[in-house]
């Protein structure tokens, strides 16, 4: 009964919201007044980490940015009439309470027609809430859809959000990935676990997360216990491993973490015949500066690599074309953001170009629920995702392994993805 | 047996926030001062040495000769130049002054930088361990920490003991009116004090460098172990700050032994506790009012 109540007081205030939502855009077009021949100047937000702790995520940003901005120079046809394209972009400062605020100023402020979003629960989710309260489209991507979408102003898992639409994969891909890996060398399957109390190891130590779905793969989980990040010393941990005789390691860990705890398993004798973990492995310039090669032959989750076996609709660019692009603009080896963030602008232009009524944020919104387009990183469909809302990309195994370029490269190791991801190389056993 | 490796490691840690705890401990000391830059400073000497090493190909220890000097002038000339305008204004200036700081310091780390995780590269070093046992081990780069903390301790309880600059030094702590009077410029001895702090401060940042990954925003948690290294041991006292730091050390290993998620929690506590049941910390020598 009460539940009942709940979901038709939700409706009557989303109602409410949309249509106080397409009242403020009415409000807009009357203010802009009637333009010449070519359309009104369509502003779209970009909200990312591109300041603080995060911005590794938001590194790749400029660059495409500066790629984008120059196609859209000319305006983006939609029905006939040419429409100038502003991208405005806000530093989220790796911050949610920030991020929330600049998604309101990009709402209330500068009047965008939609607002994309990237990079971790920490930013996405913020900037989603504001999006969903002010009845404003947005599109996310760059993390694990199920923080995404659990989040508290979620009206029910059936119904799904209003306005947002989010692609990635989830956390049954990474597990996936996880146990492929560690199938390819011969171990005693127990594992070692370090996840953090933060929004991604809360997620991962959850019931819908990794402890079932490797004790039914048939592994030992030794889970200390979530820690708090920029940790100082890991001795507690390691000497549980230790005698619980762990040999893979896994976690979702920030940088500075991974390196504190691999240098002190080295200094006590712990060595582990994997150590898989996600987010800290993500980066090439954290596993180059992590002491004394305890970076080569970490194992991580691979969503894009230049070795991709797709094609950008925006610029014609293969995924090897546009990662060495990137090189040759920054001098910089080729990131796993990459792909996705150019992937929002692809949606972006598909979008925009099949919406009936710009001035409507619901036809901008149906427009981008209606996307079924092949991207840079993968077919982009919101109609065959696990939840409403949530499109699915494909995740691959991989291991950092000593390069020919750079110190380090990212080879695919596994796919057991569906999507045919070559593989670059095999695992290579290590013992640190 | 895994106790006492425990407590082995725990005292080590001990040392690393002892070094972070040190420069704070003697700028309160001396000029009732709270630097909350003081974290962002650590990273500032991290990557300092990260500059030197990439630069003259280096190894990070040797870097200390270059960087621990330039952060001595730094620290001199921040005192003269900005906060000794702020010296019998009252606790809020400076406060306010450091906590811009360490925002400008953050901000320009990661222009300069990019917010890339960084290390310092001391080779195999960094992982080069003394077993003791099957379950001990004591890890060379956390020893080398724990012996420079004592010796930058002893040599600032020389220092302070021995010569005219350090006995100047307590003077201006204890009365600078009265220091002045004989003819002490305590300006003077405020800036010496600051180029002392950032120097133990590059110290800190050189070794947490080599012991593990560093970005330019990780400043501020290192401060908060700094401030309860320095709760716990006295406010003002050398050797409290060593006692301080291994307190903290060896309350947060013992807390993880028992469950790893109480690392920091049992920090904490014990930071509390101690603060209610002597605000001052266990060895404070100097006082206030």
């Amino acid at each position: 009964m009460s539940e009942k109540e709940l979901i038709i007081k939700g409706l009557t205030r989303r109602q409410f919201l949309a249509l106080s939502g397409a009242t403020g855009a009415a409000a807009l077009l009357a203010a802009c007044g009637a333009g010449g021949g070519s359309g009104r100047t369509l502003k779209v937000g970009l909200v990312a980490p591109i300041t603080g702790p995060l911005a590794a995520f938001g590194e790749a940003d400029e660059f495409i940015l500066g790629q984008v901005r120059e196609i859209f120079s000319e305006g983006i046809d939609i029905g006939g009439t040419i429409f100038p394209i502003e991208i405005i972009a806000k530093d989220a400062e790796s911050d949610p309470n920030r991020a929330a605020q600049v998604a309101q100023d990009l709402i209330l402020e500068d009047e965008v027609d939609l607002i994309m979003v990237h990079s971790t629960p920490e930013i996405n989710n913020p900037v989603s809430a504001q999006c969903e309260a002010n009845g404003m489209p947005y599109i996310s991507t760059d993390a694990p859809w199920q923080p995404w979408y659990f989040r508290d102003d979620l009206p029910s898992p059936e119904a799904g959000y209003s306005w947002g639409y989010h692609y990635f994969w989830g956390l049954e891909d990474v597990i996936r990935v996880f146990l492929e890996l560690w199938d390819e060398v011969p171990n005693n399957k127990t594992v070692g676990a370090l996840w953090p109390n933060d929004g991604d190891g809360l997620a991962w130590a959850s019931p819908q997360g990794f402890p079932p779905a490797l004790e039914a793969a048939g592994y030992t989980v030794v889970d200390p216990g979530r820690y708090e990040n920029l940790k100082d010393d890991f001795s507690a941990e390691i000497s549980l491993f230790k005698e619980q005789g762990v040999e893979i390691v896994t976690g979702v860990m920030i940088p500075p973490d991974m390196g504190t705890f691999l240098t002190q398993a080295s200094q006590q004798g712990f060595n582990p015949k994997f150590f898989t973990v996600g987010k800290a492995a993500l980066f090439p310039t954290t596993i180059e500066t992590l002491p004394d090669g305890l970076g080569e032959g970490i194992t991580t989750e691979v969503w894009w690599t230049p070795t991709h076996p797709f094609v950008s609709s925006l610029t014609g660019q293969s995924a090897a074309e546009l990662g060495a692009a990137y090189t040759e603009a920054t001098g910089k080896q080729w990131t796993q953001p990459i792909g996705f963030v150019h992937g929002l602008f692809e949606i972006l232009a598909d979008a925009l170009a099949r919406v009936s009524d710009v001035d409507s944020p619901e036809a901008i919104r149906d427009a981008i629920k209606a996307t079924n387009l092949d991207t840079i990183v993968g077919n982009i469909n919101w109609s065959t995702g696990p939840v409403p809302n949530v499109s699915k990309t494909p995740l691959a195994g991989g291991q950092w392994q000593a390069g020919s370029d750079y110190p380090f490269e990212m080879v695919v190791a596994t796919n057991t993805s569906g999507v045919d991801i070559p593989i670059t190389g095999s695992i290579e056993e290590k013992s640190w | 047996m895994q106790w006492i490796n425990t407590l082995v490691q725990g005292i080590l840690l001990g040392g690393l926030y002892a070094l972070y705890g040190t420069g704070l401990s003697l700028i309160f000391g001396v000029m009732r001062i709270v630097n909350l830059a003081h974290g962002d400073f650590i990273m500032l000497g991290a990557f300092m040495s990260l500059l030197v090493t990439s630069m003259l190909g280096l190894p990070p220890l040797i870097s200390i000769a270059i960087v621990v000097p330039v952060m001595f002038l730094l620290g001199f000339l921040l005192q003269r130049g900005i906060l000794n305008q702020t010296i019998g204004k009252g606790l809020m200036p400076p406060l306010v002054i450091t906590f811009g700081l360490s925002i400008i310091v953050q901000n320009v780390l990661q222009m300069g930088f990019s917010a890339d995780s960084q290390g310092l590269d001391a080779g195999a070093l960094e992982t080069a361990s003394i077993p003791i046992n099957d379950q001990i081990s004591i890890g060379i780069m956390p020893l080398i920490t724990f012996i420079v903390a004592v010796a930058v301790l002893a040599g600032l309880q020389l220092f302070f003991n021995r010569t005219k600059v350090g006995q100047a030094f307590r003077a201006t702590s204890d009365d600078p009116e009265t220091a002045e009077l004989m003819g002490i410029n305590s300006r003077q001895i405020y800036a010496l004090a600051m180029g002392i702090s950032f120097a133990i401060v590059a110290l800190a940042g050189i070794l947490l460098g080599i012991r593990t990954n560093f970005a330019p925003t990780d400043g501020p948690a290192r401060l908060i172990f700094a401030f309860e290294a320095v709760i716990i041991g006295g406010l003002g006292s050398l050797w409290g700050t060593l006692a301080g730091g291994i307190i903290l050390g060896l309350s947060q290993n013992i807390g993880a032994q028992i469950n790893p998620t109480w690392f920091q929690l049992a920090g904490h506590i014990v930071t509390l506790i101690v603060l209610a049941v002597r605000p001052t910390g266990l060895f404070a020598r100097t006082r206030d009012s």
